[in-house]
């Protein structure tokens, strides 16, 4: 890959004969742009991913509900987004009286710079990332687990007792529902034997097509992940930190204009993430969910390995849009109930099962050192 | 000077910095997001002895969990920095010796240690080494009982720490969930047959 863009590069500055020249600059710091060049790879895509989301978020929600939805930017309502976005950057920023100014200017960073960070160890495709870490699955963690200062300090910083009381009930959230979702990815780490994630999805491949995934023996573990998941990214129906009939809007209620528009695209951009990361750990990743299974595998073999990734993310995504558009909001301590008596005594239960199964000849989903 | 020099100084600085706000912030809230930096940078350094799992351990159980909660903590106090600042210096003499005991400590502790040199480097790790691996192999098997004893120690401390802090409060309207979970239809509702027909139903209570 780096070869053929170093090609292309030369070609082009060949053209006006100046290739050795740029060459003799650029060469120094090449690592550093490659680098780069491939961090824009990712991030620019998942801005546009998270731009469309929000479009298809109020088609389907639309849809769902028996509407049309957003249909007079552009043809079909497709430049929505733009519009959205323009009038956003031209909308005033307003700081309250007495709120602490550089915290709540850096309060939206902190939401979505987590969410972004995160992508630099998820693969896309075999050997296909930017950072092939073996600890990955534990930066993942380490990452979503910070999403939640964002939160708390736009809360804290607004000064403002609507927005002050989101923050309380994300905070409490997040840690609560990150265990449920660290016990998942605990099941997950102990089927593949690595915390790599191109390896947890290279554990996944086999001559059976889906039925090697860990969605089989793991199956509740994939319920839990998608329930913690929503809960983490505060989408409805566990959407308690902006709860807009109890509090307004919950941390950002303060928040204007470009401000605003940040905690969205942190929160689309976390949507992605964990929409991607419930692929990878238990869809397979990019592998072909029909590998193997007669003349439909060989077929669908052709397909690249990056779509089959995409459309199970957009798969999941969906499901969230679908949870929001069915789903009536959680009371408070339902939530709680739920992640502390149900969820996590329940995946501790599961941990130990696949820990006793690993051990049994039953255990026929292969890991990258057997 | 490499990038890895540069980078250890840059990420020591960054914790000293911290550190040093940590106790000199008038604001608590301030404070403890120092707290978050210093341990931010401290899991940088970390890294940078290849210790990645410990590091990302450090972000994921102090950054992600521990100082949430302490935030969570330090937000809701209400409190009054000039009472808070009163009676500084009439405990400062108690508070000099205490920290001149710990440096004397520190240093003790420091100085007689059998530290390697500094200059010494350590043997390349195989491709395939695990940091992980190896350190779950030394916890579970070599320390096995310290590793269990340091979690019971734990465990005691948690279950001491809800003990003392549980409290009924009394005529609280909070609501009970396993008693709403437990609910049957049955329990509430009681269906009822009536006659279709009014004429029918007349008769039926002129009967009854």
């Amino acid at each position: 890959m780096e070869a053929q863009v170093l090609q292309i590069l030369q070609f082009i500055f060949d053209q006006f004969g100046a290739w050795n020249a740029v060459w003799g600059i650029i060469q120094p710091a090449w690592p550093v742009i490659w680098t780069l060049l491939k961090i824009v790879a990712i991030v620019a895509p998942i801005m546009i991913g998270v731009a469309y989301l929000t479009l298809a978020e109020r088609k389907i929600l639309a849809w769902m509900q028996v509407r049309i939805g957003p249909n007079r930017v552009g043809y079909w309502g497709v430049l929505q987004p733009l519009a959205d976005g323009v009038k956003l950057l031209f909308k005033e920023l307003i700081v309250p009286i007495r709120a602490n100014k550089y915290l709540f200017a850096f309060a939206p960073v902190l939401v979505l710079a987590p969410a972004l960070a995160a992508w630099a160890v998820v693969p896309f495709e075999n050997g296909m990332v930017l950072a092939n870490v073996n600890a990955g699955l534990l930066f993942i963690l380490a990452m979503t687990s910070l999403g939640v200062y964002g939160v708390i300090i736009a809360g804290w910083a607004s000064n403002s007792k609507y927005a002050f009381l989101g923050a309380l009930r994300s905070a409490a959230q997040m840690v609560s529902y990150e265990l449920p979702m660290g016990f998942a990815l605990v099941c997950v780490l102990m089927a593949a034997q690595s915390m790599n994630l191109t390896d947890i999805v290279n554990g996944q491949q086999g001559n059976a097509g889906f039925l090697n995934w860990y969605l089989i023996p793991l199956f509740p573990m994939f319920v839990i992940y998608l329930i913690s998941g929503v809960a983490e990214t505060n989408r409805a129906p566990f959407d308690l930190a902006e709860g807009e009939s109890e509090i307004v809007a919950g941390f950002h209620v303060e928040y204007s204009g470009m401000g605003f528009a940040l905690f969205f695209l942190g929160e689309y951009a976390n949507m992605i993430l964990i929409a991607g990361l419930t692929s990878l750990f238990f869809l397979g990743g990019w592998l072909n969910p029909f590998h193997g299974l007669g003349i439909i595998g060989a077929y669908t073999d052709m397909i690249p390995g990056m779509l089959w990734l995409l459309s199970k993310m957009v798969f999941i995504l969906f499901l969230f849009l679908w949870f929001r558009a069915t789903f009536p909001r959680y009371r408070y301590d339902q939530l709680m109930r739920l992640g502390w008596k149900i969820l996590i005594p329940f995946t501790l239960l599961w941990v130990i099962v696949v820990a006793a199964w690993m051990q049994t000849p039953y255990w026929v989903w292969s890991s990258v050192q057997g | 000077m490499n990038l890895e020099t540069i980078l250890f100084y840059l990420l020591s600085l960054m914790t000293l910095f911290s550190a040093g706000k940590v106790i000199t912030s008038r604001n608590p809230v301030h404070a403890a997001l120092y707290l978050v930096l210093a341990f931010f940078s401290t899991a940088g350094i970390w890294m940078l002895l290849e210790a990645e799992f410990l590091a990302l351990t450090l972000v994921l159980v102090y950054v992600g969990a521990v100082m949430v909660l302490f935030l969570f903590v330090v937000m809701m106090l209400d409190i009054n920095f000039e009472q808070l600042r009163q009676g500084f210096w009439r405990w400062f003499p108690f508070a000099a010796v205490l920290g001149a005991i710990l440096a004397v400590e520190m240093i003790e502790v420091l100085g007689n240690a059998q530290l390697p040199a500094a200059t010494a480097q350590a043997a390349p790790h195989a491709a395939n080494y695990s940091n992980t691996k190896e350190l779950g192999r030394l916890i579970y098997t070599d320390y096995v009982y310290v590793f269990e004893l340091a979690a019971v120690l734990l465990l005691v401390a948690m279950v001491a720490a809800i003990a003392l802090t549980l409290r009924h409060r009394q005529g609280t309207k909070k609501q009970d969930q396993s008693e709403q979970v437990r609910v049957r239809r049955n329990d509430r509702v009681r269906l009822v047959k009536i006659a279709a027909s009014g004429k029918v139903a007349a008769t039926e209570i002129k009967q009854g």
